[in-house]
Protein backbone atom coordinates (compact mmCIF):
# COMPACT_ATOMS: atom_id res chain seq x y z
CA UNK A 1 0.00 0.00 0.00
CA UNK A 2 1.28 3.81 -0.87
CA UNK A 3 -1.01 5.44 1.55
CA UNK A 4 1.75 5.69 4.23
CA UNK A 5 1.46 7.95 7.63
CA UNK A 6 -1.04 9.95 6.01
CA UNK A 7 -4.12 8.81 4.08
CA UNK A 8 -6.67 6.60 6.10
CA UNK A 9 -9.28 3.91 4.21
CA UNK A 10 -12.88 5.04 5.17
CA UNK A 11 -15.68 2.40 5.13
CA UNK A 12 -14.08 -0.72 5.21
CA UNK A 13 -15.23 -3.95 6.75
CA UNK A 14 -12.34 -3.58 9.50
CA UNK A 15 -13.38 -0.46 10.47
CA UNK A 16 -17.29 -1.14 10.69
CA UNK A 17 -17.24 -4.78 12.50
CA UNK A 18 -14.20 -3.20 14.96
CA UNK A 19 -16.58 -0.73 16.04
CA UNK A 20 -18.91 -3.46 17.07
CA UNK A 21 -15.89 -5.00 19.00
CA UNK A 22 -15.63 -1.79 21.03
CA UNK A 23 -19.00 -2.25 22.07
CA UNK A 24 -18.71 -5.89 23.53
CA UNK A 25 -19.25 -6.31 27.49
CA UNK A 26 -21.58 -3.46 27.37
CA UNK A 27 -25.42 -2.01 27.30
CA UNK A 28 -26.88 -0.09 24.40
CA UNK A 29 -29.85 1.68 25.64
CA UNK A 30 -33.10 3.10 23.81
CA UNK A 31 -33.57 6.44 24.41
CA UNK A 32 -36.47 8.96 23.13
CA UNK A 33 -35.22 12.33 24.27
CA UNK A 34 -31.37 14.14 25.01
CA UNK A 35 -32.61 14.33 28.72
CA UNK A 36 -33.04 10.12 28.54
CA UNK A 37 -29.32 9.68 26.31
CA UNK A 38 -27.74 11.51 29.22
CA UNK A 39 -29.45 9.31 32.45
CA UNK A 40 -28.33 6.60 29.77
CA UNK A 41 -24.66 7.43 29.19
CA UNK A 42 -23.92 7.97 33.19
CA UNK A 43 -25.25 4.77 34.07
CA UNK A 44 -22.60 3.43 32.06
CA UNK A 45 -24.37 2.53 28.53
CA UNK A 46 -21.50 1.58 26.18
CA UNK A 47 -23.56 3.50 22.94
CA UNK A 48 -27.56 4.88 22.77
CA UNK A 49 -30.00 3.64 20.33
CA UNK A 50 -32.10 7.23 19.36
CA UNK A 51 -35.73 6.77 18.55
CA UNK A 52 -38.98 8.39 18.63
CA UNK A 53 -41.41 5.60 20.75
CA UNK A 54 -39.52 2.48 22.17
CA UNK A 55 -40.85 -0.71 21.12
CA UNK A 56 -43.62 -0.88 23.97
CA UNK A 57 -45.14 1.85 22.71
CA UNK A 58 -44.97 0.68 18.99
CA UNK A 59 -46.36 -1.78 20.11
CA UNK A 60 -49.71 0.21 22.09
CA UNK A 61 -49.96 2.79 20.16
CA UNK A 62 -49.77 0.69 16.58
CA UNK A 63 -49.64 2.46 13.04
CA UNK A 64 -46.61 2.92 10.60
CA UNK A 65 -43.51 2.70 12.65
CA UNK A 66 -40.95 4.50 10.60
CA UNK A 67 -37.54 6.30 11.07
CA UNK A 68 -37.25 8.90 13.54
CA UNK A 69 -37.00 12.98 12.61
CA UNK A 70 -32.99 13.46 11.98
CA UNK A 71 -33.53 16.70 14.44
CA UNK A 72 -34.29 14.41 17.31
CA UNK A 73 -31.60 12.16 16.49
CA UNK A 74 -29.60 15.22 16.02
CA UNK A 75 -29.54 16.73 19.20
CA UNK A 76 -29.27 13.24 21.03
CA UNK A 77 -26.01 13.07 19.19
CA UNK A 78 -25.48 15.86 20.68
CA UNK A 79 -26.29 15.22 24.25
CA UNK A 80 -23.62 12.36 24.69
CA UNK A 81 -20.08 11.45 23.79
CA UNK A 82 -20.86 7.80 23.64
CA UNK A 83 -21.82 6.16 19.92
CA UNK A 84 -25.44 7.21 18.77
CA UNK A 85 -27.25 4.61 16.63
CA UNK A 86 -30.98 5.14 15.14
CA UNK A 87 -32.90 2.58 13.40
CA UNK A 88 -34.36 2.62 9.56
CA UNK A 89 -37.16 0.34 8.48
CA UNK A 90 -36.12 -3.20 6.49
CA UNK A 91 -35.31 -2.44 3.00
CA UNK A 92 -35.81 1.15 3.68
CA UNK A 93 -31.78 1.94 1.84
CA UNK A 94 -33.22 6.50 1.80
CA UNK A 95 -33.75 6.00 5.19
CA UNK A 96 -30.48 4.53 5.69
CA UNK A 97 -28.79 7.30 3.09
CA UNK A 98 -30.23 10.09 5.75
CA UNK A 99 -29.22 8.53 8.62
CA UNK A 100 -25.61 7.97 7.21
CA UNK A 101 -25.77 11.70 5.98
CA UNK A 102 -26.83 12.95 9.43
CA UNK A 103 -23.59 10.88 10.70
CA UNK A 104 -25.04 8.07 13.17
CA UNK A 105 -22.23 5.95 13.86
CA UNK A 106 -24.44 2.42 13.69
CA UNK A 107 -27.56 1.90 11.98
CA UNK A 108 -30.26 -0.86 12.65
CA UNK A 109 -32.30 -2.03 10.25
CA UNK A 110 -34.95 -3.26 12.41
CA UNK A 111 -38.15 -5.44 12.51
CA UNK A 112 -39.43 -3.15 15.40
CA UNK A 113 -40.04 -0.49 12.98
CA UNK A 114 -42.58 -1.03 9.94
CA UNK A 115 -40.92 -3.04 7.12
CA UNK A 116 -40.76 -1.25 3.89
CA UNK A 117 -39.65 -4.25 1.82
CA UNK A 118 -41.26 -7.76 2.31
CA UNK A 119 -38.35 -9.28 -0.03
CA UNK A 120 -35.46 -7.32 0.13
CA UNK A 121 -32.68 -6.11 2.78
CA UNK A 122 -30.45 -3.15 2.71
CA UNK A 123 -27.82 -3.51 0.39
CA UNK A 124 -25.71 -2.89 3.41
CA UNK A 125 -22.29 -3.03 1.29
CA UNK A 126 -23.44 0.71 -0.06
CA UNK A 127 -22.87 2.10 2.75
CA UNK A 128 -20.07 3.61 4.91
CA UNK A 129 -21.37 3.41 8.21
CA UNK A 130 -21.69 0.14 9.17
CA UNK A 131 -25.45 -1.48 10.39
CA UNK A 132 -26.85 -4.19 13.08
CA UNK A 133 -29.49 -6.57 12.02
CA UNK A 134 -31.89 -9.10 14.19
CA UNK A 135 -31.68 -12.42 13.77
CA UNK A 136 -33.34 -15.97 15.27
CA UNK A 137 -31.13 -18.48 13.60
CA UNK A 138 -28.25 -18.76 11.87
CA UNK A 139 -29.25 -18.62 8.38
CA UNK A 140 -30.99 -15.40 8.90
CA UNK A 141 -27.79 -14.08 10.61
CA UNK A 142 -25.43 -15.53 7.50
CA UNK A 143 -27.79 -13.64 4.94
CA UNK A 144 -27.67 -10.34 6.95
CA UNK A 145 -23.61 -10.55 7.18
CA UNK A 146 -23.86 -11.59 3.52
CA UNK A 147 -25.45 -8.05 2.71
CA UNK A 148 -22.97 -6.71 5.13
CA UNK A 149 -24.01 -6.34 8.28
CA UNK A 150 -21.12 -5.89 10.65
CA UNK A 151 -23.12 -6.48 13.65
CA UNK A 152 -25.96 -9.09 14.57
CA UNK A 153 -28.52 -9.25 17.33
CA UNK A 154 -31.12 -11.68 18.47
CA UNK A 155 -34.37 -10.18 17.34
CA UNK A 156 -36.06 -11.32 20.86
CA UNK A 157 -39.67 -10.18 21.09
CA UNK A 158 -39.41 -6.16 21.31
CA UNK A 159 -41.08 -4.29 23.24
CA UNK A 160 -42.67 -7.44 25.59
CA UNK A 161 -40.22 -7.55 28.74
CA UNK A 162 -39.80 -10.94 27.96
CA UNK A 163 -36.98 -13.04 27.86
CA UNK A 164 -38.36 -15.81 26.20
CA UNK A 165 -37.76 -15.57 22.40
CA UNK A 166 -34.58 -13.67 22.70
CA UNK A 167 -33.06 -16.97 25.03
CA UNK A 168 -34.93 -19.22 21.53
CA UNK A 169 -32.68 -17.36 19.30
CA UNK A 170 -29.32 -16.75 21.11
CA UNK A 171 -29.82 -21.02 21.69
CA UNK A 172 -31.00 -21.50 17.74
CA UNK A 173 -27.64 -19.88 16.78
CA UNK A 174 -25.03 -21.18 19.39
CA UNK A 175 -26.37 -24.71 19.21
CA UNK A 176 -26.72 -24.78 15.27
CA UNK A 177 -22.85 -23.05 15.48
CA UNK A 178 -21.60 -25.92 17.13
CA UNK A 179 -23.24 -28.42 15.14
CA UNK A 180 -21.38 -27.19 11.91
CA UNK A 181 -18.50 -27.85 13.58
CA UNK A 182 -18.54 -31.30 13.47
CA UNK A 183 -19.37 -31.81 10.35
CA UNK A 184 -17.28 -32.68 7.12
CA UNK A 185 -17.26 -30.81 3.81
CA UNK A 186 -20.16 -32.59 2.34
CA UNK A 187 -22.54 -31.84 4.91
CA UNK A 188 -21.19 -28.25 5.35
CA UNK A 189 -22.60 -27.70 1.61
CA UNK A 190 -25.80 -29.21 2.24
CA UNK A 191 -26.20 -27.99 5.60
CA UNK A 192 -25.46 -24.26 3.88
CA UNK A 193 -28.49 -24.61 1.11
CA UNK A 194 -30.89 -25.97 4.51
CA UNK A 195 -30.27 -22.56 6.08
CA UNK A 196 -30.16 -20.86 2.67
CA UNK A 197 -27.26 -19.41 3.75
CA UNK A 198 -23.45 -18.62 1.62
CA UNK A 199 -21.54 -21.39 1.73
CA UNK A 200 -18.31 -19.32 2.28
CA UNK A 201 -19.90 -18.05 5.59
CA UNK A 202 -20.61 -20.92 6.91
CA UNK A 203 -17.35 -23.14 6.72
CA UNK A 204 -16.04 -19.79 8.36
CA UNK A 205 -18.39 -19.64 10.88
CA UNK A 206 -17.63 -23.51 11.84
CA UNK A 207 -13.63 -22.64 11.57
CA UNK A 208 -14.13 -19.51 14.18
CA UNK A 209 -16.65 -21.46 16.30
CA UNK A 210 -18.76 -17.92 16.23
CA UNK A 211 -20.47 -15.78 14.18
CA UNK A 212 -17.74 -13.85 11.87
CA UNK A 213 -19.37 -10.27 13.64
CA UNK A 214 -19.69 -9.44 17.19
CA UNK A 215 -23.25 -10.81 18.27
CA UNK A 216 -25.64 -9.13 21.16
CA UNK A 217 -28.96 -10.31 22.59
CA UNK A 218 -32.00 -8.23 22.01
CA UNK A 219 -35.88 -7.62 22.26
CA UNK A 220 -37.48 -8.38 26.02
CA UNK A 221 -34.15 -7.74 28.61
CA UNK A 222 -36.00 -6.26 31.52
CA UNK A 223 -33.95 -7.33 34.55
CA UNK A 224 -30.30 -7.46 35.35
CA UNK A 225 -30.60 -11.43 35.60
CA UNK A 226 -31.85 -11.38 32.08
CA UNK A 227 -29.25 -9.46 30.56
CA UNK A 228 -26.63 -12.01 32.84
CA UNK A 229 -28.43 -14.97 31.23
CA UNK A 230 -28.02 -13.35 27.84
CA UNK A 231 -24.43 -12.88 28.58
CA UNK A 232 -23.81 -16.66 30.16
CA UNK A 233 -25.52 -18.58 27.05
CA UNK A 234 -22.57 -16.41 25.26
CA UNK A 235 -23.75 -13.07 24.03
CA UNK A 236 -21.28 -10.40 23.36
CA UNK A 237 -23.51 -7.60 25.03
CA UNK A 238 -27.25 -6.50 25.73
CA UNK A 239 -29.41 -4.51 23.44
CA UNK A 240 -32.06 -2.85 26.00
CA UNK A 241 -35.23 -1.39 24.84
CA UNK A 242 -37.96 -0.78 26.54
CA UNK A 243 -37.10 -2.20 29.59
CA UNK A 244 -34.75 0.82 31.28
CA UNK A 245 -37.35 3.90 30.55
CA UNK A 246 -40.47 2.10 31.21
CA UNK A 247 -39.73 0.81 34.39
CA UNK A 248 -40.13 2.78 38.33
CA UNK A 249 -36.66 4.04 38.30
CA UNK A 250 -34.67 4.38 35.01
CA UNK A 251 -31.38 5.57 36.31
CA UNK A 252 -31.03 2.81 38.87
CA UNK A 253 -31.92 -0.28 36.68
CA UNK A 254 -29.84 1.27 33.49
CA UNK A 255 -26.49 1.12 36.26
CA UNK A 256 -27.61 -2.58 37.68
CA UNK A 257 -27.52 -3.72 33.86
CA UNK A 258 -24.65 -2.34 33.18
CA UNK A 259 -23.00 -3.84 36.41
CA UNK A 260 -24.90 -6.76 35.64
CA UNK A 261 -23.41 -7.42 31.98
CA UNK A 262 -20.05 -6.61 33.29
CA UNK A 263 -20.12 -9.09 36.23
CA UNK A 264 -22.43 -11.78 34.61
CA UNK A 265 -20.60 -14.59 35.83
CA UNK A 266 -20.17 -13.46 39.83
CA UNK A 267 -23.68 -13.99 41.34
CA UNK A 268 -22.74 -12.43 44.82
CA UNK A 269 -22.29 -9.04 42.27
CA UNK A 270 -25.86 -9.70 40.61
CA UNK A 271 -27.46 -10.38 43.71
CA UNK A 272 -26.55 -7.30 44.74
CA UNK A 273 -27.06 -5.44 41.75
CA UNK A 274 -30.75 -6.99 41.53
CA UNK A 275 -31.79 -5.47 44.91
CA UNK A 276 -34.15 -2.74 45.41
CA UNK A 277 -34.72 -1.17 41.59
CA UNK A 278 -38.28 -0.09 41.82
CA UNK A 279 -41.12 -1.67 39.62
CA UNK A 280 -39.91 -3.85 36.30
CA UNK A 281 -41.79 -2.81 33.14
CA UNK A 282 -45.00 -4.50 32.93
CA UNK A 283 -44.48 -7.07 30.34
CA UNK A 284 -46.39 -8.67 27.81
CA UNK A 285 -46.49 -12.28 27.27
CA UNK A 286 -45.84 -13.55 24.57
CA UNK A 287 -48.92 -14.90 23.01
CA UNK A 288 -50.57 -15.91 19.93
CA UNK A 289 -52.84 -12.42 20.04
CA UNK A 290 -49.62 -10.12 19.74
CA UNK A 291 -48.31 -8.96 16.69
CA UNK A 292 -44.99 -10.95 16.86
CA UNK A 293 -42.29 -8.43 15.20
CA UNK A 294 -39.80 -11.22 15.09
CA UNK A 295 -41.21 -12.75 12.34
CA UNK A 296 -40.61 -9.42 10.70
CA UNK A 297 -37.21 -10.26 7.87
CA UNK A 298 -36.43 -12.66 5.08
CA UNK B 1 4.89 -14.19 32.43
CA UNK B 2 1.01 -13.39 33.20
CA UNK B 3 -0.74 -10.16 31.63
CA UNK B 4 -3.84 -9.05 32.87
CA UNK B 5 -6.47 -7.38 30.59
CA UNK B 6 -8.71 -4.98 31.99
CA UNK B 7 -12.44 -6.39 30.86
CA UNK B 8 -15.19 -4.46 32.58
CA UNK B 9 -16.28 -3.57 28.73
CA UNK B 10 -14.93 -3.35 25.12
CA UNK B 11 -12.79 -5.52 23.20
CA UNK B 12 -10.57 -7.42 26.02
CA UNK B 13 -10.95 -10.84 24.19
CA UNK B 14 -8.84 -10.09 21.42
CA UNK B 15 -5.89 -9.01 23.59
CA UNK B 16 -6.16 -12.07 24.98
CA UNK B 17 -5.82 -14.10 22.04
CA UNK B 18 -2.93 -12.46 20.70
CA UNK B 19 -1.30 -12.69 24.17
CA UNK B 20 -2.12 -16.31 24.17
CA UNK B 21 -0.68 -17.22 20.73
CA UNK B 22 2.48 -15.40 21.84
CA UNK B 23 3.00 -18.37 24.87
CA UNK B 24 1.70 -15.66 27.88
CA UNK B 25 -0.86 -16.56 30.57
CA UNK B 26 -3.47 -14.12 30.66
CA UNK B 27 -6.45 -13.31 33.25
CA UNK B 28 -9.13 -11.34 33.22
CA UNK B 29 -9.51 -7.88 35.55
CA UNK B 30 -12.78 -7.31 36.84
CA UNK B 31 -12.60 -6.48 40.34
CA UNK B 32 -8.74 -5.23 42.57
CA UNK B 33 -7.84 -8.80 43.66
CA UNK B 34 -7.31 -10.03 39.95
CA UNK B 35 -4.31 -7.53 39.86
CA UNK B 36 -2.55 -9.80 42.38
CA UNK B 37 0.46 -11.50 40.40
CA UNK B 38 0.46 -9.59 37.29
CA UNK B 39 3.89 -8.97 35.25
CA UNK B 40 1.45 -6.17 33.30
CA UNK B 41 -1.33 -4.62 31.96
CA UNK B 42 -3.52 -4.10 28.99
CA UNK B 43 -6.42 -1.39 29.46
CA UNK B 44 -8.38 -2.38 26.01
CA UNK B 45 -10.62 -0.23 23.68
CA UNK B 46 -13.98 -0.14 24.13
CA UNK B 47 -15.97 2.92 25.51
CA UNK B 48 -13.76 5.22 28.30
CA UNK B 49 -16.32 6.53 29.95
CA UNK B 50 -18.32 3.24 30.69
CA UNK B 51 -14.95 1.71 31.73
CA UNK B 52 -13.88 4.53 34.21
CA UNK B 53 -17.09 4.75 35.55
CA UNK B 54 -17.51 0.96 36.27
CA UNK B 55 -13.98 1.03 37.42
CA UNK B 56 -14.88 3.72 39.99
CA UNK B 57 -18.05 1.75 41.24
CA UNK B 58 -15.81 -1.39 42.11
CA UNK B 59 -13.03 0.36 43.76
CA UNK B 60 -10.62 0.05 41.07
CA UNK B 61 -9.17 3.31 40.31
CA UNK B 62 -6.78 3.14 43.24
CA UNK B 63 -5.78 -0.27 42.75
CA UNK B 64 -4.95 0.14 39.21
CA UNK B 65 -3.06 3.84 39.45
CA UNK B 66 -0.70 1.77 41.61
CA UNK B 67 -0.47 -1.47 39.63
CA UNK B 68 0.12 1.26 36.80
CA UNK B 69 2.94 3.35 39.14
CA UNK B 70 5.01 0.70 38.42
CA UNK B 71 4.22 -2.35 36.58
CA UNK B 72 4.32 -2.16 32.12
CA UNK B 73 0.46 -1.31 31.38
CA UNK B 74 -0.61 -0.77 27.60
CA UNK B 75 -3.62 1.47 26.63
CA UNK B 76 -5.39 0.66 23.26
CA UNK B 77 -7.71 3.90 22.09
CA UNK B 78 -10.28 3.97 25.15
CA UNK B 79 -6.96 2.70 27.12
CA UNK B 80 -4.81 5.10 26.44
CA UNK B 81 -7.66 7.78 27.47
CA UNK B 82 -7.91 6.39 30.45
CA UNK B 83 -3.78 6.63 31.18
CA UNK B 84 -3.68 10.20 30.01
CA UNK B 85 -3.38 13.01 32.34
CA UNK B 86 -5.57 15.14 30.43
CA UNK B 87 -8.41 15.11 28.04
CA UNK B 88 -9.01 19.02 27.58
CA UNK B 89 -12.65 19.73 28.13
CA UNK B 90 -13.74 16.32 28.71
CA UNK B 91 -14.23 15.25 32.45
CA UNK B 92 -14.38 11.75 33.36
CA UNK B 93 -12.20 9.41 35.60
CA UNK B 94 -9.15 8.91 34.32
CA UNK B 95 -5.95 7.07 36.08
CA UNK B 96 -4.02 10.60 35.01
CA UNK B 97 -0.70 8.80 34.43
CA UNK B 98 0.89 9.65 31.31
CA UNK B 99 1.97 12.67 30.50
CA UNK B 100 0.21 13.57 27.56
CA UNK B 101 -2.32 15.38 26.59
CA UNK B 102 -5.52 13.40 24.92
CA UNK B 103 -8.24 14.69 22.81
CA UNK B 104 -11.23 12.31 22.42
CA UNK B 105 -12.87 10.96 18.94
CA UNK B 106 -10.34 13.25 17.39
CA UNK B 107 -11.25 12.07 14.08
CA UNK B 108 -14.78 12.51 14.22
CA UNK B 109 -17.44 9.51 14.89
CA UNK B 110 -17.77 6.15 13.10
CA UNK B 111 -18.43 7.20 9.47
CA UNK B 112 -14.67 8.81 9.72
CA UNK B 113 -13.04 5.67 11.44
CA UNK B 114 -10.25 4.50 9.38
CA UNK B 115 -7.34 2.16 8.08
CA UNK B 116 -4.41 2.98 7.26
CA UNK B 117 -0.20 1.92 7.22
CA UNK B 118 1.78 3.89 9.39
CA UNK B 119 5.84 3.44 9.66
CA UNK B 120 7.24 2.90 13.40
CA UNK B 121 11.00 2.68 13.61
CA UNK B 122 10.47 0.30 16.80
CA UNK B 123 8.63 -2.14 14.79
CA UNK B 124 10.96 -2.59 12.11
CA UNK B 125 11.04 -1.23 8.45
CA UNK B 126 7.49 -2.98 7.68
CA UNK B 127 4.36 -0.29 7.97
CA UNK B 128 2.41 -1.22 10.35
CA UNK B 129 -1.42 -1.75 9.70
CA UNK B 130 -3.32 0.39 11.57
CA UNK B 131 -7.10 0.34 12.33
CA UNK B 132 -8.76 3.47 14.28
CA UNK B 133 -12.23 3.43 15.87
CA UNK B 134 -12.93 6.58 17.10
CA UNK B 135 -9.56 6.84 18.02
CA UNK B 136 -8.39 9.98 20.27
CA UNK B 137 -5.27 11.66 19.37
CA UNK B 138 -2.17 12.49 21.41
CA UNK B 139 -2.07 16.79 21.16
CA UNK B 140 0.89 17.34 23.33
CA UNK B 141 2.94 15.32 24.34
CA UNK B 142 5.60 15.81 27.82
CA UNK B 143 9.75 16.03 26.77
CA UNK B 144 9.94 12.58 28.45
CA UNK B 145 7.56 10.93 26.15
CA UNK B 146 8.77 8.95 23.34
CA UNK B 147 6.30 9.27 20.25
CA UNK B 148 6.44 6.23 18.34
CA UNK B 149 4.10 6.88 15.36
CA UNK B 150 2.75 9.53 14.06
CA UNK B 151 -0.54 9.91 11.12
CA UNK B 152 -0.35 12.76 8.89
CA UNK B 153 2.77 13.62 10.12
CA UNK B 154 1.38 15.81 13.04
CA UNK B 155 -1.09 13.52 15.03
CA UNK B 156 0.62 11.54 17.59
CA UNK B 157 -0.62 7.93 17.73
CA UNK B 158 1.25 6.05 19.66
CA UNK B 159 4.05 7.01 22.43
CA UNK B 160 5.76 5.27 25.30
CA UNK B 161 7.00 7.11 28.93
CA UNK B 162 9.29 4.43 30.48
CA UNK B 163 6.92 1.91 31.19
CA UNK B 164 3.39 3.24 29.83
CA UNK B 165 2.51 2.67 26.41
CA UNK B 166 -0.39 3.89 24.36
CA UNK B 167 -1.99 3.62 21.22
CA UNK B 168 -4.64 5.37 19.50
CA UNK B 169 -5.30 2.16 17.32
CA UNK B 170 -6.21 -1.10 17.47
CA UNK B 171 -3.16 -3.79 17.29
CA UNK B 172 -5.60 -6.44 18.89
CA UNK B 173 -7.76 -6.05 15.33
CA UNK B 174 -5.50 -7.16 13.14
CA UNK B 175 -3.10 -10.19 12.76
CA UNK B 176 0.20 -8.45 13.31
CA UNK B 177 1.57 -9.26 16.36
CA UNK B 178 4.55 -6.81 16.73
CA UNK B 179 3.18 -4.54 19.18
CA UNK B 180 2.29 -7.06 21.49
CA UNK B 181 5.66 -8.34 21.38
CA UNK B 182 6.98 -5.31 21.59
CA UNK B 183 5.21 -4.61 25.21
CA UNK B 184 6.44 -8.08 26.11
CA UNK B 185 9.79 -6.85 25.48
CA UNK B 186 8.68 -3.87 27.82
CA UNK B 187 7.83 -6.13 30.77
CA UNK B 188 10.97 -8.66 30.01
CA UNK B 189 13.30 -5.28 29.94
CA UNK B 190 11.08 -4.05 33.42
CA UNK B 191 12.09 -7.49 35.32
CA UNK B 192 15.43 -7.85 34.71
Amino acid sequence: MSNQNGHGEKGTENVKRGLAQMLKGGVIMDVVTPEQAKIAEDAGACAVMALERVPADIRAQGGVARMSDPEMIQSIMEAVTIPVMAKVRIGHFVEAQILQALGVDYIDESEVLTPADEEHHINKHQFNVPFVCGCRNLGEALRRIQEGAAMMRTKGEAGTGDIVEAVRHARAVNGEIRRIQNMDEDELFTYAKEIRAPYALVKETAELGRLPVVNFAAGGVATPADAALMMQLGMDGVFVGSGIFKSGDPAKRAKAIVEAVTHYNDPDILLKVSRNLGEAMVGINVTPDQVILGKRGW
Amino acid sequence: MKIGVLALQGAFIEHEKMLRSLGVETVQVRLPVHLDGLDGLIIPGGESTTIGKLATDYGLMQPLRDFATYKPTWGTCAGMIFLAKDLGQHHQPILGLMDVTVNRNAFGRQIDSFEADLDIAVLGETPYHAVFIRAPVITQAAPQVEVLAKFSDDQIVAAREGHLLATAFHPELTNDTRFHTYFLGMIKSSES
